[in-house]
């Protein structure tokens, strides 16, 4: 190539200007990383601070970020103050069965909306999108009018059966297998394979993905449900940890140290899963966002 | 058997299972619903029939209103958050080094929103010694100022921005910054290439391509997020003002959780629910006809 000094400049240039356009880039992504992060590095702080400490400033900037004293006996004194252990074995068990619950009947259910012929098909579909729109708010009074007459108010039922039947499983699974290629089935069709055994031998394996982004999102969202448990339990020992944390909070209203432990305690698990699967994340995002 | 009819026989039992709990959970409720806005319900007196009284009185209840106009300001998170969503997807998207970090760290409140997150910036807005006011009274030593912060949640005019910038902190990394990635990299090069030849500079590139090419983007994280909007605002409220100070923070949904929950007036509750179904309902309605195609075809 002819080394011609007014195309070199030109290069010069440009490379200097995506290095400068990189440069900005960086810069505002980390000012915006440090506005994420600052929050729960001062949750972590407050949490080991000694009483006290949380009410006065240092004069060294530094000092108030970092406590000279780490007092640990924060989180233990914060785990014995409420039952935190039975709040995280009831989350755990409300979440798990209302996952498992909603990821099979929905993956039954969309099958037979993506892959079978039946009389009324269209219609029901049609019905499970209309309530879509509705907003929770609407069904959650009759369904705790109907526990209360069952008598199932107070019981970990009620948490759980509704939480099973969200039509949204059904409508994300179902979209995902009307992309999967028909060719299999029909094969395994003429091989006098039964319903269930294309269901369960093809149908299921070959949507991991999408299987594995509903187990996500549901197990997510019923870990973090506050309003539906706080409606329906009132015992403390059937409390998941969103409402034990609350009730926690009404207790030590403003010891700050000990809340602080607390919400940590109640977030590094869920930290925990999402370090090590964030892909998963990002990619169950993406196939939710694209029916936009 | 005939195998269509073996067919239909397989698909019901399919379906039985989501079908029953479809039935007893979503459709029949949502019809209960309906007519318990017709009555008045206490639940321990026997229901009696009120015909429209409970949406007149709706009309007429000056709580039920403000708490309306509660519920759209706190919305005025949604653009600052998509703005920022958007920021960030363009910086992001520079193929710079170490996206998968900067993702994971703008991702943290989206994942650990909830309880523990409204405790922690309960602690934050303390007038005394939170982060907010620690931070304005450091600059305001540095330039020499009496810069005092004000008392955010327990400060009826500051208690809703409050909940905006915590509502922009939890969501502005998160779903929506990744759906716009995504829609970012989905953009055709060489439209790119053609309006580099035609001599475009940047910031002609962003209007002319890239934002009409993600304007599906934006118009679906819009539309989410104004239907979320309307129903959101328990959670936050409930652990950081508990609705107030004095209702400035209760929300269409705290109100029905108050009616129903606490004052139990089922029917009211009831009523509140399905003005709420109805504005949700006007506002995907209009919003796909009148604005729908015109994203695709700007």
């Amino acid at each position: 190539m002819a080394q011609d000094p007014k195309i070199e400049r030109l290069k010069r240039q440009a490379r200097i200007k995506i290095q400068l356009k990189q440069f900005l880039a960086y810069l505002f992504l980390a000012v915006g990383a440090l506005t994420m992060i600052g929050p729960f590095l001062w949750m972590i702080t407050t949490s080991l601070k000694s009483p006290g400490a949380v009410f006065s400033y240092d004069r060294v900037w530094w000092k108030d970020w970092i406590p000279t004293q780490f007092v640990w006996q924060n989180y233990v004194n914060a785990w014995k103050a409420v039952p935190f252990a039975r709040f995280y074995l009831n989350s755990i068990f409300v979440s798990i069965c209302i996952t498992i619950g909603n990821v099979i009947t929905s993956a039954m259910a969309a099958y037979a909306f993506a892959r079978l012929q039946f009389p009324g098909r269209d219609k029901l579909f049609f019905g499970y999108l209309a309530t879509m729109m509705v907003p929770g708010a609407v069904t959650m009074i009759p369904v705790f009018i109907l526990l209360r007459y069952l008598g199932w108010i107070d019981t970990y039922k009620a948490m759980i059966l509704p939480g099973v039947f969200a039509a949204y499983g059904t409508f994300l699974l179902r979209q995902f297998f009307l992309t999967l290629p028909k060719e299999l089935e029909d094969a395994a069709k003429i091989d006098g394979c039964s319903y269930f055994g294309i269901f369960w031998r093809i149908i299921l394996p070959l949507s991991k993905p999408a299987l594995a982004t509903l187990t996500t999102f549901t197990f997510m969202g019923s870990w973090m449900n506050f309003m539906w448990p706080l409606i329906v339990i009132n015992t403390h020992s059937k409390f998941t940890l969103p409402v034990g944390l609350a009730y926690f909070q009404s207790l030590y209203t403003t010891d700050w140290t000990l809340l602080m432990a607390g919400s940590l305690m109640m977030i590094l698990p869920i930290l925990i899963v999402f370090i090590v699967n964030q892909r998963y994340f990002v990619e169950g995002i993406k196939l939710t966002g694209i029916k936009g | 058997m005939k195998s269509s009819t073996k067919e239909a026989i397989a698909a019901y039992g399919f379906l039985a299972p989501n079908l029953f709990g479809f039935l007893i959970f979503t459709s029949l409720p949502v019809l209960a619903s309906m007519g318990l806005s017709f009555v008045n319900w206490d639940l321990f007196s026997p229901p009696q029939f009120a015909g429209f009284n409970n949406y007149m009185n709706l009309f007429r209840d000056p709580a039920f209103w403000k708490f309306c106009w509660n519920t759209v300001y706190l919305m005025m998170a949604i653009p600052i958050s998509m703005a920022g969503s958007l920021l960030l997807a363009l910086a992001l998207n520079q193929k710079l080094k170490g996206i998968v970090f900067f993702r994971t760290v703008y991702f943290l409140p989206t994942i650990c929103s909830g309880v523990a997150i409204y405790m922690l910036w309960k602690l934050l807005y303390n007038p005394d010694f939170g982060l907010f006011n620690y931070v304005i009274g450091k600059i305001g030593e540095l330039f020499h100022l009496p810069l005092r912060g004000p008392s955010w949640l327990t400060d009826e005019n500051w208690a809703k921005p409050a909940l905006i910038i915590m509502g922009v902190w939890g969501t502005v990394g998160g779903y929506n910054m990744i759906l716009y990635l995504a829609a970012l990299q989905g953009v055709p090069r060489d439209l790119y290439e053609a309006a580099e030849i035609d001599g475009a500079n940047s910031w002609q590139k962003f209007w002319n391509v890239t934002w009409p090419q993600i304007s599906p983007t934006t118009f679906f994280i819009a539309t989410m997020s104004i239907i979320g909007g309307f129903q959101a605002g328990f959670d936050p409220a409930f652990i950081m003002t508990g609705g107030g100070p004095n209702g400035s923070t209760t929300t269409i949904i705290y109100y029905i959780f108050n009616n129903a929950f606490k004052w139990h007036q089922m029917g009211y509750a009831a009523a509140i629910s399905w003005i709420l179904f109805l504005i949700i309902f006007t506002i995907t309605v209009l919003k796909w006809k009148f604005f729908g195609k015109a994203v695709y075809y700007y």
